[in-house]
């Protein structure tokens, strides 16, 4: 689930960093890396599949042994041109691999195999939402399939570092920004949608802990209306969270540094969230010195015409289709239509949950889908937060959810009693049907019962009769209260105002 | 465009190959006579040549999504000067 935190200030009112000699703007662009969704390697047959043991899933191709060519994997050409349709961009019909040159223990070949000069997808936007409901569009520069290196690990001899190569070669899709983005929450506000829009259309699993999606942050500050100036890269940042903290630390740290006569000079840096701060890679002259050429051991990437209509073709509904959907079909408010669509697990499970309790209460998809909405949003949502899990092992089913909400509907249960219900079922998995009869919550609405409770309510709270006769009406609140604590809660709410009322009349 | 002592040092250190003083100014003079080869190419007016990047038209050559190949680690790791664990070892790479 990714949601983006609620920022301080306004996002009406542009985000500023207020330094001592004035306001500052931020200017942030970011490079996403997404892990394409694929069985194999974007130029071997070895295996994808996270947390083997170590180096069981290299072939030598990706150990770069001697003699060994790459042979491209169709399905990651077709998941980037996936993703580019579904950015807006414009797909190159023809585009090129070339070789970035640097050396590092987990490289084996000493070059990484990336798109430089042409890259497979051109120019696209999307649209991003804030939380205060105002839109905005920000550019997508281009989108280029690359190589993911090893893993080095550090941590466990004294002296030496462990090379893990199970992740070399694995496909990437970097997806380059423009610097349109002003504020941290509109780059939390960015990579959410961009991870939404992945997961819907399956290239990606946006899975920032696994580090399927993480994201080098292009953060730069100027005073209102003057141009760019110098950025800072922060690399690898691996959450929504994280990317945000970053910005806001980076800029503060560019605006006390120009303020206090120095000079920002554009370099790689890193983010520390426990101490809160990003500082410099101590960075090597030459460390940016890629000697990128083309690569001579795959021919250029040619698409046609009917490969990139087979892949518009295969496209789901997106997530911004899907929330203007809720929002006219379903009478959603925007609020709702957005929360609902940012995760294409969470949106199905709640189209599975709304045609189940349609069903079952015999009535359009329109006239229960705020009800369903809000429950899941409210109730499910809080409860999986609190067990940290997420929606895909929910302890209850969406054809559960619709029965809870049908015995609402009929008056079975009250609100408190559904929630105590829910409780249960959270627990122990079992249909609020069944928990309702065998545990006796269900709603007590017989008249003749609740009479007699109120009777005895009044009977005994004489004296508070008498101050409620005598005008004091806050009382009434107490008498509901004691009749619903006579029956255990189980009484219908209505009804006991209705019979207190008549009662006390 | 001349090579001089400093680029050969320069790229002999980012490609990790170790070339002493004595031999810079025999490799500058080597490379600026390569460099003077592709000066004579660069006279050729290519206006409006595309730029060929293979001889052969090669038809798409993809490869199907399959794992075909993995499972070798100890073919992977047996040219490694050293390994453990099933990791290659190598110098300590952080500060």
């Amino acid at each position: 689930m990714a949601r983006t935190g609620r920022h301080k200030q306004p996002m009406s009112a542009p985000y500023l960093v207020n330094g001592a000699t004035g306001p500052f703007e931020i200017v942030v662009g970011l490079e996403v890396h997404a892990q394409v969704i694929s069985k194999s390697k974007l130029f071997s047959g070895a295996p994808t599949a996270f947390g083997g043991e170590p180096n069981s899933q290299v072939s030598l191709v990706d150990a770069a042994m001697p003699g060994m060519l790459p042979v491209l994997n169709g399905e990651c050409v077709r998941q980037a041109v996936r993703t580019g349709l579904a950015l807006g961009c414009t797909i190159n019909r023809r585009s090129r691999f070339d070789r970035k040159n640097y050396f590092y223990a987990d490289l084996p070949a000493g070059y990484q195999i990336s798109q430089y000069k042409e890259p497979v997808v051109g120019e696209g936007a999307i649209e991003i939402s804030l939380d205060d409901g105002t839109r905005r569009t920000i550019g997508i520069e281009r989108i280029h399939l690359e190589q993911d290196a090893g893993k080095s690990i550090h941590d466990l001899h004294p002296s030496m570092s462990y090379v893990d190569l199970n992740r070399a070669g694995v496909a990437l899709m970097e997806i380059v920004s423009r610097p349109d983005m002003r504020s941290p929450a509109e780059a939390g506000a960015y990579v959410a949608t961009l991870r939404a829009i992945l997961r819907a259309i399956g290239s990606c699993d946006g899975n920032m802990q696994e580090g399927s999606l993480r994201a080098d942050v292009n953060v730069s500050v100027r005073r209102p209306g003057e141009p760019f100036g110098t950025r800072c890269e922060i690399k690898n940042v691996n959450s929504i969270r994280f990317i945000q903290q970053a910005i806001a630390h980076e800029a503060r740290r560019q605006v006390d540094l120009i303020e206090s006569g120095g000079t920002v000079i554009q370099e790689t840096r890193l983010f520390d969230p426990e101490r809160g701060e990003t500082r410099a890679l101590r960075s090597k002259e030459d460390a940016h010195d890629y000697r990128y050429f083309p690569e001579p051991d795959l021919p250029p990437l040619l698409i046609d015409e009917a490969f990139i209509a087979a892949c518009r073709e295969s496209l789901p509904e997106l997530p911004d289709a899907r929330r203007r959907r809720y929002e006219a079909e379903l009478g959603l408010s925007p609020y709702l239509a957005g929360v609902l669509t940012a995760d294409i697990e969470e949106s199905l499970w709640f189209e599975h949950l709304l045609a189940e309790t349609a069903r079952r209460q015999g009535r359009a998809q329109r006239e229960v889908a705020e009800k369903a909405a809000n429950w899941m949003t409210g109730d499910l949502f809080a409860a999986l937060k609190r067990l940290d899990r997420g929606i895909a092992d929910s302890p209850v089913s969406p054809e559960q959810g619709a029965e809870l909400l049908a015995l609402l509907a009929d008056g079975t249960l009250s609100g408190p009693l559904a929630k105590q219900v829910f409780e249960i079922m959270l627990e122990t998995g079992e249909d609020p049907a069944a928990i309702a009869e065998a545990r006796g919550l269900r709603q007590v609405t017989d008249t003749g019962a609740l009479e007699a409770a109120v009777a005895s309510v009044l009977a005994a709270n004489a004296d508070k009769v008498a101050e409620y006769r005598a005008g004091k009406d806050k009382l009434f609140g107490f008498f509901v209260g004691q009749v619903m604590k006579a029956s255990g809660g189980k009484a219908s709410p209505a009804m006991v105002n209705d019979l207190l009322k008549k009662a006390l009349g | 465009m001349a090579v001089d002592a400093e680029t050969v040092a320069r790229v002999a250190r980012l490609a990790r190959l170790r070339v002493g003083d004595e031999d810079v100014a025999r490799l500058a003079a080597e490379l600026n006579r390569i460099l003077g080869w592709i000066d004579q190419l660069q006279a050729v007016d290519t206006e409006g040549v595309a730029p060929l990047d293979q001889v052969i038209p090669f038809a798409r050559g993809w490869r199907e999504d399959e794992v075909t190949d993995g499972g070798i680690a100890a073919d992977i790791l047996v040219n490694a000067p050293a390994s453990a664990h099933g990791f290659f070892a190598v110098p300590r790479v952080i500060e």
